[in-house]
């Protein structure tokens, strides 16, 4: 047993009062959940501490929140672990999830944020024709594959501190996008050109995303929702040549070749490619101008911050050439391969998981 | 006031498959639950699904293995309408979006389970329960013109009209705190189990029994209540469960000395004999002194012999909890589990159709209701089907009871009632106990007396503790005054509901004076089938004192023979 300083961000909206922090001491053991702290509170001292929960076992998705700053569930943060992030070390700080109204004390609006979103993707299966009279025969993998996906509890940590929607708040989001590659990924799905052109040519789809890898330190439960994004993104630049409206496509494959090419970005070349691909005189397409007009005011700021510099930007950054070739020959080995491999949790597990798999398992598993 | 031909109360699997079916079947719908649908507790369920869909199966085979699973207690024309319309059902899952795991020729692949002489359970990772959950929630908002969600909105009573039949319900808005009367020309109950009674438990904090109680208080027959089913494998950290789907990927049980102690007593399926067997067999190693652990109070389950490239892939929700809830490594090391309180075999007692007897318009299905198809044990990866069976069936029977019988018109008197008692608990002064510890109390002294091994004068003592804490109930404090979420107040009525639960489970345990399925008697230590073939039915007479009546069993195929595994 040992006690615990949690610190609660309160909000009664009956009340008419400003959101403030409350204190509690609790005693449990340091393995003991976050959320277990709040309970034992809410028994022993304060029966009005709102807070949506259920399982306790990181599986309904009830307790999403941000604690010390960090979205995730409560149920499934240990007090020690959270002590350990605790910025003035001995103190838990538990707020509501971000990017969604606050409706009392913990709990949060998700239908207006998070479900308006997963009702935008369309989010049921569209059943590939003619339907069968038993089970659909599908490859093995195929629904290893999107069990990584399916294991979303919606929970909404993603979303609570989701850089591109805190900016664009009708951005699509993490889970929403991440539901889509359930149905993208499904081989019963009769509709996933149109399900990926849709989100390509939404200027608040799957190209809106800025890679901040928030979404994949949030999820509890494995989903990675960027890397569903990315192959959402990969599947339809790559196998249905999807090239929309808002130029998120060339604006990837214009990443992708200037790293080949220079083994570093070169934002000053990288939007004219976006418009022209490789070719020389594509960098003279009028939405090029267009948009780098539109960028100035980006540009700027990120000259003024110090992010970039004017020569810095302009000039290729080039790296020796040892290293290019290295950097060249990752190129060759992926674009060699006859299918593109995905990973997934699922399929090859983590890093820390295959560590000691012995060879062998593969033939008798 | 919101009025529907069919008004279904919990969005669990059992209620959201009611919904779909009575929408497809042209009736009005609406849906309330106290959570947002994919909170119920459904999501927990692991392991999988059963069903004979494998061309070598035959749904005679799991009928009989779930007659044998119910200790001969379960009611045979019921089971034998799940297990013939289970492939159907398996099958309509599958083609609505069910991502359920394939062999390597593409079809449906099927693991072992506990009781089952063949592999027969379909399963999703151990995420069987979430991802069937989510892909009835996905067709519940493909079809939201015909099916209307009230998404947490808690019922705190229901309805019965002057004739008798059910007519609605009321519930409040937690939301805003509003308080509404809903109208129906059938009310089904789908509101799950009363795990919450005990401590420890695998269920969720919202498993408090609302929906039996509530049957009860109007009227209605509850039945089997004595049969609890305490898993084999719950984490001895925390109550967790951990699947049986472990057992059925191959993992073992072992004593402090080593030893796969099941050949003891089950020799031919050791691991995968049914539930009750099982969690006597760990309880007695573990009172002879052969369990491990600290104070020697549990037992080891030995994940480490399945194959590590299966476990991840098949039992990857147990390596996190194994992990997260228990520090240990299950690929690597076993981990100390024992039997836990988890399932309710009782409930609102239903026919086959999901219809309460004697109050017309009343259905139940799922977890809440008893049918009997799992007597007194169920068999594990049982209990999602019997939640989609007889929800789709209770869905279809009420949509067709509408088109015969008016929209009942209600009046406000139950109303008024239930907002007065909310007033009246918010209104307490701090003169008594707190819910939560009175809470506490029953769920410990649950699950010590009402457990594995029972005995008279452990039930008696049970009793008259229920008993009192019905009283201190009557006093219990709430901190909250507020109408925005008071999770406070409500807390206070569904102790109410734990306490109206509890005592019929006791009182009914009390009454069966043998062992059979997961009812174990020390003093009455042998099935007595000339006696005891019976259902316990309880029912409220008037006084808050449940009163005790005997049904028969339905037996169409298979006679009594002695349970051995
Ligand atoms: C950890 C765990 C693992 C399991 N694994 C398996 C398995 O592998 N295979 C298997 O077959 N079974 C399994 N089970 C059992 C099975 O999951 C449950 O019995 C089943 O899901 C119950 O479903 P239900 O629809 O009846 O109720 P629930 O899913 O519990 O839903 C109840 C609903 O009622 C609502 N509700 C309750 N009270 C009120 C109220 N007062 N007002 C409004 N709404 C209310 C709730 O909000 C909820 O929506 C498992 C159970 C647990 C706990
Ligand atoms: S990686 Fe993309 S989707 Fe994920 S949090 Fe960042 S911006 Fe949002
Ligand atoms: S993707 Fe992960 S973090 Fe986002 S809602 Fe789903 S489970 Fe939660
Ligand atoms: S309580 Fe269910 S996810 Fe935390």
């Amino acid at each position: 047993m040992a006690e615990f300083k949690l610190k609660l961000r309160r909000y009664n909206p009956e009340s008419g009062d400003a959101p403030y922090w409350q204190e509690h001491t609790v005693e449990l053991e340091p393995h003991r959940s976050v959320l277990e702290g709040i309970l034992q509170a809410k028994a022993r001292d304060d029966g009005s501490i709102g807070v949506r929960c259920s399982c306790k076992a990181a599986i309904c998705g009830s307790c999403g929140v941000r604690i010390n700053g960090k979205p995730g569930l409560a149920c499934h943060t240990h007090l020690d672990e959270a002590l350990h992030t605790a910025k003035d070390g001995e103190t838990i700080v538990v707020e509501p999830m971000g990017n969604m109204p606050v409706i009392k004390d913990l709990i949060v609006d998700m239908d207006a944020v998070h479900w308006k979103k997963i009702q935008r993707v369309t989010p049921w299966l569209i059943n590939e024709e003619p339907i069968p009279e038993r089970e659909y025969v599908v490859p093995r993998e195929s629904m290893v594959d999107i069990t990584q996906t399916m294991a979303c509890i919606q929970c909404g940590a993603c979303v609570s501190d989701c850089l591109s929607m805190e900016v664009d708040p009708l951005f699509v989001g993490p889970a929403a996008l991440a539901k889509s590659y359930r149905f993208v990924g499904d081989p019963r799905d009769a509709a996933q050109e149109i399900r990926l052109k849709d989100l390509a040519e939404d200027p608040h789809g799957i190209y809106d995303c800025t890679h901040c890898f928030k979404c994949i330190e949030a999820c509890p439960k494995g989903v990675a929702p960027m890397s569903q994004i990315m192959r959402l993104r990969r599947i339809s630049g790559n196998d249905y040549h999807i090239v929309d409206r808002n130029n998120g496509d060339r604006h990837e494959r214009a990443f992708v070749s200037l790293i080949r090419d220079h083994g570093l970005l070169w934002e000053a070349e990288l939007l004219p490619r976006s418009y022209g691909g490789d070719s020389w005189f594509g960098k003279f397409h009028p939405s090029a101008g267009a948009e780098l007009v539109s960028s100035l005011p980006a540009i700027t700021k990120a000259l003024l911050r110090g992010k970039v510099t004017p020569m810095g930007a302009l000039k290729p950054h080039n790296i020796p050439a040892e290293d290019l070739k290295q950097v060249q020959r990752i190129y060759e080995t992926v674009e060699g391969r006859e299918e593109r491999v995905e990973f997934n949790l699922y399929i090859s597990g983590k890093d820390e998981d295959l560590a000691e798999a012995p060879a062998t398992e593969e033939a008798s598993a | 006031m919101p009025s529907h031909d069919v008004l279904i109360i919990g969005a669990g699997l059992a209620g959201q498959r009611a919904a779909l079916a009575a929408a497809q079947a042209g009736a009005s719908v609406a849906i309330i639950s106290k959570v947002h649908p994919v909170r119920s507790h459904s999501v927990a369920a692991a392991g999988g699904i059963n069903a004979a869909v494998s061309v070598d199966d035959d749904w005679r085979s799991h009928a009989y293995d779930t007659v044998k699973g119910s200790d001969f207690l379960g009611d045979q024309d019921a089971i034998e309408v799940m297990c013939s319309e289970a492939p159907k059902e398996v099958l309509h899952l599958e083609h609505i979006g069910v991502t359920f795991h394939r062999n390597d020729s593409g079809q449906l692949d099927l693991r072992a389970f506990g009781g089952a002489s063949v592999k027969r359970t379909a399963y999703v990772a151990d995420i069987t329960g979430q991802a069937i959950l989510h892909v009835l929630y996905e067709q519940l908002m493909k079809h939201h013109e015909t099916v209307d969600r009230y998404e947490e909105w808690f019922v705190t009573s229901l309805i019965r009209g002057e004739n008798g039949d059910c007519h609605g319900v009321v519930a409040r808005d937690i939301r805003t705190g509003r308080m509404e009367v809903f109208a129906a020309k059938s009310v089904i109950l789908a509101s799950g189990g009363a795990g919450q009674a005990f401590k420890p438990t695998t269920n969720g904090l919202i498993c408090t029994g609302d929906g039996i109680a509530q049957a009860y208080e109007i009227g209605a027959c509850l039945m089997d209540m004595e049969m609890i089913q305490y898993h084999p494998t719950t984490l001895v950290e925390n109550g967790f469960l951990i699947t049986e789907g472990a057992r059925g990927e191959g993992a073992h049980l072992l004593n402090s000395e080593g030893e796969r102690f099941m050949e003891k007593y089950a020799p031919n399926k050791m691991e995968l004999a049914s539930r009750d067997v099982v969690s006597r067999a760990e309880q007695t190693e573990i009172n002879e002194g052969r369990g491990v652990g600290p104070d020697k109070s549990g037992i080891y389950l030995d994940i480490t012999v399945v194959p590590k490239k299966r476990t991840l892939e098949a039992l990857r929700e147990i390596v996190n909890i194994g992990k997260d809830f228990a520090g240990v490594d299950i690929t690597k090391e076993p981990i100390l589990i024992r039997p836990g309180q988890h399932y309710i075999m009782g409930g609102v007692k239903t026919d086959v159709d999901g219809q309460a007897p004697g109050i017309p318009g009343l259905y139940a299905a799922g977890e809440v209701a008893c049918v009997s198809v799992h007597g007194g044990n169920r068999l594990g990866a049982n209990s999602l089907l019997d939640t989609l069976i007889f929800g789709r069936r209770s869905g279809e029977h009420a949509a067709e009871r509408a088109k015969h019988v008016e929209m009942p018109k209600v009046g406000l008197e139950k109303l008024h009632e239930d907002e007065q008692r909310i007033k009246e608990i918010i209104g307490r002064d701090k003169s008594g106990r707190r819910v939560s510890e009175i809470k506490d109390e029953l769920g410990t002294t649950m699950n010590q007396y009402v457990a594995v091994y029972r005995e008279e004068e452990g039930l008696q003592k049970a009793h008259e503790t229920v008993r009192r804490l019905k009283e201190e109930a009557k006093t219990a404090y709430v901190d909250d005054q507020g109408t925005v979420f008071n999770q406070d107040v409500l807390g206070a009525i569904e102790l109410g509901y734990m306490l109206d639960v509890s005592e019929a489970i006791v009182v009914a345990a009390i009454d069966r004076k043998e062992s059979r399925g997961a009812q174990f008697r020390v003093d009455y230590p042998d099935r007595n089938d000339e006696e005891w073939q019976k259902h316990i039915d309880i029912t409220r007479n008037g006084d808050d004192v449940p009163e005790i009546s005997y049904s028969p069993v339905t037996i169409t195929q298979w006679q009594n023979e002695e349970r051995k595994y």
